[in-house]
């Protein structure tokens, strides 16, 4: 079973990546789950939103505490606490296993990232991805949630780039005009293409 | 006579049967008894609309008399009845009888 | 009707799926006042009644007293009547859930459960519900977004049948937020479950004979109604089972009044319900694979309690922990433990219990927080004592 954490910042998306991500999955066949965390609920304020993708059905309905996947979707979020009425209160790092992937969105190279999050000479993935600039690109506002569900996808291949824009076209071109749903997959793309890995 | 244990009775209470209070004769529960004075009565209906327990009688647009059956004996009807004519006087069930 | 076993898998919320639930059902009125976490259902719902989807007519009231008014109300006039609420929102409405039980109206209500303030808390845990355990109300409680799908389905049923209103529960934010692989049901299918709903008096389609509703019994006759009001939920039990049957044949998802996890040669076990039970299932299957014989027993109908049953699954084993998501406040073990514990009584050769009260407020109860607590019934058993009969874990 994979287990993965999404943390950003309140409008940030988040909560939908892990959506998207679970409905992915789930279309390819897996058992999903996809979670929030509720803390405040005020603009700016860091959430935490979670998946389980398994092949078996999924039966623990705890928080994930152990993630193998981090995706960070705003970079001031490293080292700091993350309290806010839930229970871990840690940072961004806590828990995730030994050798977990990390995606964070940032300009900034993965080695610059890997300092930042106290991971050097530890076997942890970090990749990084200019989720915020592409958003603004081809979206025209600051939601980097797309470009890093692209970017998950290049670099663990949990899912496939075709898988998750279908499973956007279908799911979402009820709710968002045509020119939003092609700037989020553009977007989607361009994540997939502009991650680096160090 | 209904057993009040039956298991019979409609359930949670409802009565299916419409203006059943009919049947619930309230006239025993009366003190007073009011008393009409036809000779001053100018058939305003007031009584008619006031009266709690309809036990005015009616007919033909003329107030008639109480239904005994019903009637409270809450005196209403006398003090409804407009001043200048007080047709009804209430009296109590011992000197009535 | 066609049976449908096989469907394909969808990923909703709870709340979407109970809000869909609704959509399929059509029910005539769903007065509503929604409340954090079952808000989704009723904002869902109330869009698919903006979109001409169903015929239900929305009423938006002042407050939960009121919707459950309302729903008596349109319940009394012969609709079918569902609403759903939360916490606060349940126990506003805490008068009103009497009358709709005394006066035998077959509402069904979706309770996401969150915890009562004070200190306010828009989480999980299970003080809304269990406070209302004595109202009159059947009880469901389900483990996952699929079973809250399913339940609703069933409730209709079961409520129509025996007369009286079903709380169908599932966990705020834990099952009302989160995505779920689950089958939906065609709607065909779902009005051909469900059925017409055919009361025996209904204003609605005879206005010809007035009745009358709510008319104050005395001491001759109040307790006769309450008599039949008693009996009408021990009957609730046997139709729980039938209709679950019923809809276990036509698509392919078994549930009992209980479910039974490794019980057969267990010797001790977990008594839970809700969305804890899968957890607790993770730490059994771990457990197993160590030589632990645990098992767990998850409440699916709690009103009418299953006591026979309760019995019948834990007959046999040594030590048992009735897992608690609220307290009675009585210094003796959460309402759970209180209830189980009686239902054993008569065993000859009974377990012991304990009772452990868990993730309040939303804290969160994790496969190392059931283990821990197999790993005290292993204790009870190996030293034949109990040394904590009451404890609040997860703390
Ligand atoms: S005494 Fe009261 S009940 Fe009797 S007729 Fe007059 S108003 Fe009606
Ligand atoms: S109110 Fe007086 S005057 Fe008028 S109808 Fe009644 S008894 Fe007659």
């Amino acid at each position: 079973m994979l287990e993965v954490r999404w943390h950003g910042r309140a409008q940030q998306g988040v909560v939908t990546a892990a959506k998207v991500l679970g409905e992915t999955c789930l279309r390819t066949g897996k058992y999903v789950q996809a979670f929030p965390e509720f803390g405040p609920e005020r603009m700016g304020a860091p959430v935490k939103a979670y998946n389980r993708v398994s092949d078996e059905p999924i039966r623990m309905h705890c928080s994930v505490t152990n993630p193998g996947f981090v995706l960070i979707a705003d970079p001031t979020l490293i080292g700091i606490a993350l309290a806010g009425g839930m229970e871990s209160s840690g940072g961004v790092t806590e828990g995730a296993t030994e050798d977990a992937v990390f995606i964070v969105n940032t300009p900034k190279s993965p080695a610059e990232m890997r300092t930042a999050l106290e991971l050097d000479g530890k076997p942890a993935k970090v990749f990084t991805v200019d989720a915020s600039q592409i958003s603004i690109d081809k979206i025209g506002r600051h939601i980097p949630n797309t470009p890093m569900l692209g970017a998950l996808a290049k670099a663990t291949g949990m899912i496939t780039l075709e898988d998750l824009m279908d499973d956007f076209k279908v799911n979402y071109s009820k709710k968002y005009s045509e020119a939003v749903i092609n700037g989020n997959l553009e977007a989607m793309k361009s994540g997939y293409e502009g991650i680096s890995e160090g | 006579m209904t057993d009040k244990n039956n298991e019979e009775l409609p359930e949670g209470g409802v009565i299916h049967e419409g203006g059943n209070a009919d049947s619930y004769e309230t006239g025993g529960w009366r003190k007073l008894r009011p008393v009409l004075d036809n000779e001053k009565c100018t058939n305003c209906l007031i009584c008619w609309v006031m009266c709690p327990d309809s036990a005015i009688i009616v007919e033909d647009g003329k107030m008639v008399g109480f239904d005994m059956e019903h009637c409270k004996g809450c005196g209403i009807c006398d003090t409804e009845c407009p001043p200048k004519i007080k047709a009804i006087k209430m009296v109590s069930e011992e000197e009535a009888d | 009707m066609a049976t449908e076993k096989s469907n394909e898998m969808q990923g909703l919320t709870g709340n979407s799926a109970v809000a869909l639930a609704m959509k399929q059902i059509n029910p005539d009125v769903c007065p509503a006042y929604p409340i954090t976490p079952s808000t989704a259902i009723i904002e869902t719902f109330s869009s698919y009644v903006a979109d001409g989807e169903v015929d239900t007519e929305l009423i938006t009231v002042e407050s939960e007293h009121s919707a459950m008014s309302a729903s008596i109300g349109a319940a009394a006039a012969g609709a079918r009547v569902m609403t759903a609420t939360s916490s606060q929102g349940l126990a506003l409405m805490w008068e009103m859930l009497y009358i709709a039980s005394g006066l035998r109206l077959p509402i069904v209500l979706t309770n996401v459960n969150r915890a009562l303030a004070a200190p306010i808390n828009i989480h999980c845990d299970h003080s809304d519900s269990m406070g209302a355990r004595d109202s009159g109300w059947v009880q469901l409680y389900s483990e996952t977004v699929q079973e809250s799908y399913d339940n609703v389905f069933m409730a209709v049923r079961i409520a129509e049948k025996v007369r009286l209103p079903v709380m169908v529960c599932l966990d705020g934010f834990i099952t009302s937020h989160a995505i779920e692989n689950m089958a939906t049901i065609s709607d065909a299918n779902v009005q051909d479950f469900v059925g017409e709903y055919t009361p025996e008096t209904s204003l609605l389609k005879d206005m010809e004979n007035p009745i009358s509703i709510g008319a104050m019994t005395l001491p001759d006759y109040y307790m006769t109604f309450k008599k039949q009001q008693s009996e009408a939920m021990a009957e609730a039990k046997d139709v729980v089972e039938e209709v679950s049957a019923e809809f276990a044949q036509k698509f392919g998802r078994e549930y009992g009044l209980l479910d039974s996890y490794e019980l057969e040669d267990a010797d001790v076990a977990i008594v839970i319900f809700n969305s804890a039970t899968g957890t607790t299932k993770v730490a059994v299957d771990e457990l197993r694979k160590e030589g632990f014989k645990v098992g767990v027993l998850r409440i699916r109908l709690f009103r009418p309690l299953p006591h026979a049953e309760i019995a019948a699954a834990l007959k046999g084993l040594k030590a048992v922990a009735c897992l608690d998501r609220a307290d009675s406040f009585n210094d003796f073990g959460g309402p759970l433990f209180n209830e189980v514990r009686s239902s054993i009584y008569d065993l000859e050769d009974r377990p012991k219990v304990i009772s452990r009260i868990y993730g309040l407020g939303g804290r969160d109860y994790k496969v190392e927080d059931a283990k821990s607590v197999f790993e005290e019934l292993l204790k009870v058993v190996e030293t034949g004592t109990v040394e904590e009969m009451t404890k609040y874990i997860t703390i």
